[in-house]
């Protein structure tokens, strides 16, 4: 008889935690290797978990929803199909009604730990027994979210001692009563980024987490509080994280946005021609391939502009890493091209489509989402004309496009008289942090950029 | 105040509504002479003479058309099936015929069907139905189910006096096994459409009826002294109309509710009261309304399949922990 653990994944380097977001398998399931049996979700990322080896599920001992440090043992496959079956069938054990657990132990952490501050449910919890009906249930019941909505208290701030980890009315109650507020609840939230940093060993160089969590305001005068009629949703993980990110970067970054016209029509015209010779390789050729692949080169010539800020400190990155923004039906996640001033065109263009694929399809590595040194956005693909995008921290820049289409445009001829003529004009913007990077620079990068895509050169396909 | 079995509350709630209304006779199998299988009307043949005590054909159709049709003439007609089983042989004279009157013809149908219903009393699958939900989807009928003597009693009273059809239904196993002490004079009447608070709780609801009152106040006994959960109890007493605002009183004040009837299960009763409750208390709701229920399958006549078929104390408890761990 053999047993293999399943553990939450290192999902990227500056990752300390994964919130099981859901199981794919169910106990007594048959699995086989590499096959699907979590979703996880991290950051901005969800990704499917592939099983470690082949077997049954014998036990499932996080419960969805839950969030773990990594190397946490969050189930248990049993190699020997037989005893598994038999292990299934054992009765559930009543779950312990202990409201806080003890920390679960990290693997490879130092010793003094401190106490996890995510609420774990009792081990048995979740575990053998658990059937489909009660993997698709809740972590939390109607009444619980009603009270939670009425008193701004975050759910998944309070320890769960119902079936499966589920909050129930008696925890909620208990958890306001002397936990208190959601201000508590939220400050719980940035001790978590501390204390992985911590576990992860990297005191000599501080890292700024992949999302900071800053402190929610207490509630004001000007809290949103519903009208009769209106309807109360909770946010999904990545909008709390989107919100959170887009507020702390308004708060970290001096923006400063500036806008440059640039004429496609060379673009236009070689992305025309080399369209079907792109298409016959599998590739899409698109505007957007173009400015990222001239993005990067610039890039690599204005340092100051791929870089980040640590307290009086600049880092200018090695790599040139740029993310683009994806938007999804149920959020936006910006995948990055890894060393993409050492891709072709035509690599640029796979990366590109493959990435976009991928997130759409929740197939994405956490890892595909984290280290971007750049990132550009492309509201043009709605019609936008031009946009004033957000910063994405810790970078220091970021590009909007705005709609590729034909303008008119004052041109002087060969003979030096003037004409008006249709051409293909976009509006790039670039929002950039003036903490590091003065306008002259940010200019300069963008005429030099203007420059590069108004006579991109035939040969760079 | 003497104490009385269920069956003997039932007797005085028929005597004293026949002496005190002369238009009040009672029709059925073997109910004169005999005084009925289970000697609810004994006594009654020589009290009120062979006018208002009728022995009938064998025949239920019948029984409940000839109540009917006195029922139309001014009459207040008890009948009684022998066992509630063969309701079933009316079924079309009560949902067609008396339960559409008032609306077809304005023809007022003041009938009371009454009969012994219920198992754990070994009387396989004939002798042991709970027919409630064949009735409560047809508008125009209103349904009793006495779980104690005094309700036995109030609620024959209140059938007795409506003025539209009301069906009775009365539990064997209670007849002579509940007991309690009852007002000797006095009008006892349980008005109809109003459950009762059988056990203070503030833990978890069993909502339930009938003889199935006794078993979820035997769980919550046990609840109570090997979990610590104060389990509340609602007797429902009325099927139709039902009561909706005990019932989303109850939600509201425990938020984990689970229903328990002897019937089976599909399209059960329990199904209508889990809607109702989905529908006006689903923010109240701690966890998922739990059913306890008989397998849908007849009643088997063997002592042990019966007993595994039918719900047992054992079975609410059961369900009960599981609720109350969600």
């Amino acid at each position: 008889m053999s047993r293999v653990d399943v553990v939450m994944p290192q999902m990227g380097e500056s990752i300390a935690e994964g919130t099981l977001s859901k199981w794919l398998k169910k106990v007594g399931d048959e699995i086989k290797r590499d096959e699907p049996i979590f979703e996880i979700s991290t950051d901005k990322v969800d990704a499917e978990i592939p099983a470690p080896s082949g077997g049954v599920l014998a036990e499932i001992k996080v419960p969805e929803g839950q969030t773990v440090p990594v190397q946490t043992v969050v189930a248990v496959i049993e190699t020997d199909a037989a005893q598994a079956a038999a292990v299934s069938r054992a009765p559930a054990p009543a779950p312990a009604a202990a409201p806080a657990p003890s920390p679960p132990a990290i693997r490879g952490a130092p010793p003094a730990v401190p106490a996890a501050p995510v609420p774990l449910a009792p081990a048995s919890a979740g575990g053998e027994g658990e059937t489909a009906d009660e993997r698709l249930r809740r972590r939390s019941t109607p009444l619980v979210r009603k009270i939670a909505a009425e008193r701004g208290v975050d759910i998944g701030a309070v320890p769960g001692t119902g079936h499966a980890g589920r909050v129930t009315r008696n925890d909620i109650l208990g958890f306001i009563e002397t936990a208190g507020t959601a201000a508590q609840a939220h400050g719980r939230t940035e001790e978590t980024a501390g204390t992985a940093a911590q576990a992860h060993g990297r005191t000599e160089v501080p890292r700024a987490p992949a999302a900071p969590v800053p402190p929610a305001p207490a509630a004001s005068t000007w809290e949103a509080t519903p009208w009769p009629g209106d309807r109360v949703e909770a946010m999904s993980r990545i909008r709390q994280l989107t919100a959170e990110h887009m507020v702390f970067s308004r708060r970290t970054s001096a923006h400063v946005t500036t806008f440059y016209e640039v004429d496609m029509t060379r673009v236009a015209r070689l992305r025309t021609a080399n369209k079907k010779s792109y298409e016959e390789r599998g590739v899409k050729l698109t505007y957007l391939g173009f400015i990222v692949k001239a993005v990067a080169d610039q890039l690599r010539r204005n340092p100051v502009l791929n870089a980040a800020v640590q307290r009086n400190a600049i880092i200018y990155r090695g790599q040139v890493n740029i993310g683009i923004a994806v938007a999804l039906d149920w959020g936006l996640i910006v995948p990055v091209i890894r060393g993409a001033d050492e891709l072709s065109l035509l690599g640029i263009a796979k990366a590109m489509a493959d990435l976009a694929d991928r997130a759409r399809t929740k197939r994405l590595k956490p890892d595909e989402i984290q280290n971007g040194t750049f990132t550009i956005t492309n509201p043009g693909v709605f019609g936008s004309f031009a946009g004033t995008p957000i910063i994405n921290q810790p970078q220091v820049a970021i590009l909007g496009v705005g709609a590729v289409e034909k303008r008119p445009k004052v041109v002087t001829l060969d003979d030096g008289a003037e004409t008006i003529v249709p051409r293909m004009m976009t509006m790039l913007s670039i929002s950039y942090d003036h903490r590091i990077v003065d306008g002259a620079v940010a200019d300069r990068f963008m005429a030099a950029l203007k420059e590069e895509l108004e006579s991109f050169p035939e040969n760079g396909l | 105040m003497p104490e009385v079995t269920y069956l003997e509350a039932l007797r005085q709630g028929l005597r004293e509504e026949m002496r005190r209304d002369e238009r009040v006779f009672i029709l059925g199998e073997d109910v004169g002479r005999y005084g009925g299988a289970f000697k609810v009307t004994e006594g009654f043949f020589a009290e009120f003479g062979e006018g208002r005590v009728i022995d009938t054909p064998i025949s239920e159709a019948a029984i409940v058309g000839a109540a009917a049709g006195a029922a139309h003439l001014g009459m207040r007609p008890v009948a009684e099936m022998q066992f509630i089983d063969f309701i079933s042989c009316a079924y079309d004279m009560l949902t067609n015929y008396v339960a559409t009157a008032r609306y077809r013809a304005n023809l007022a149908c003041p009938i009371v069907v009454r009969g012994p219903c219920g198992g754990y009393v070994r009387g396989g699958p004939f002798h042991s139905q709970n027919p409630e939900a064949a009735f409560l989807h047809t508008p125009g009928l209103k349904i009793v189910c006495p779980a104690t003597a005094r309700d036995a009693k109030g609620l024959i009273k209140a059938a007795i006096r409506d003025d539209d059809p009301v069906l009775y239904f009365e539990h064997k196993y209670l007849y002579r096994r509940i007991k309690e002490n009852l007002p000797e004079d006095g009008d006892l009447v349980t008005p109809i459409g109003s459950a009762r608070v059988a056990r203070e709780g503030r833990d978890l609801s069993v909502i339930t009826y009938s003889a199935m009152v006794w078993k979820a106040l035997e769980a919550a006994e046990v609840l109570q002294k090997e979990d610590g959960l104060q389990v509340e109890v609602l007797d429902l007493r009325t099927l139709l109309p039902m009561d909706d605002a005990a019932i989303l009183e109850t939600v509201r004040k425990t938020n984990r509710v689970m229903i328990v009837h002897e019937d089976t299960r599909t399209g059960g009763v329990a199904g209508e009261i889990a809607a109702r409750i989905n529908e006006g208390a689903f923010e109240w709701l701690d966890a998922p309304v739990l059913r306890v229920t008989a397998a849908d399958t007849p009643l088997p006549y063997a002592p042990t399949l019966e007993d595994y078929v039918l719900p047992q104390v054992a079975d609410i408890v059961t369900v009960a922990r599981k609720l109350a761990a969600y």
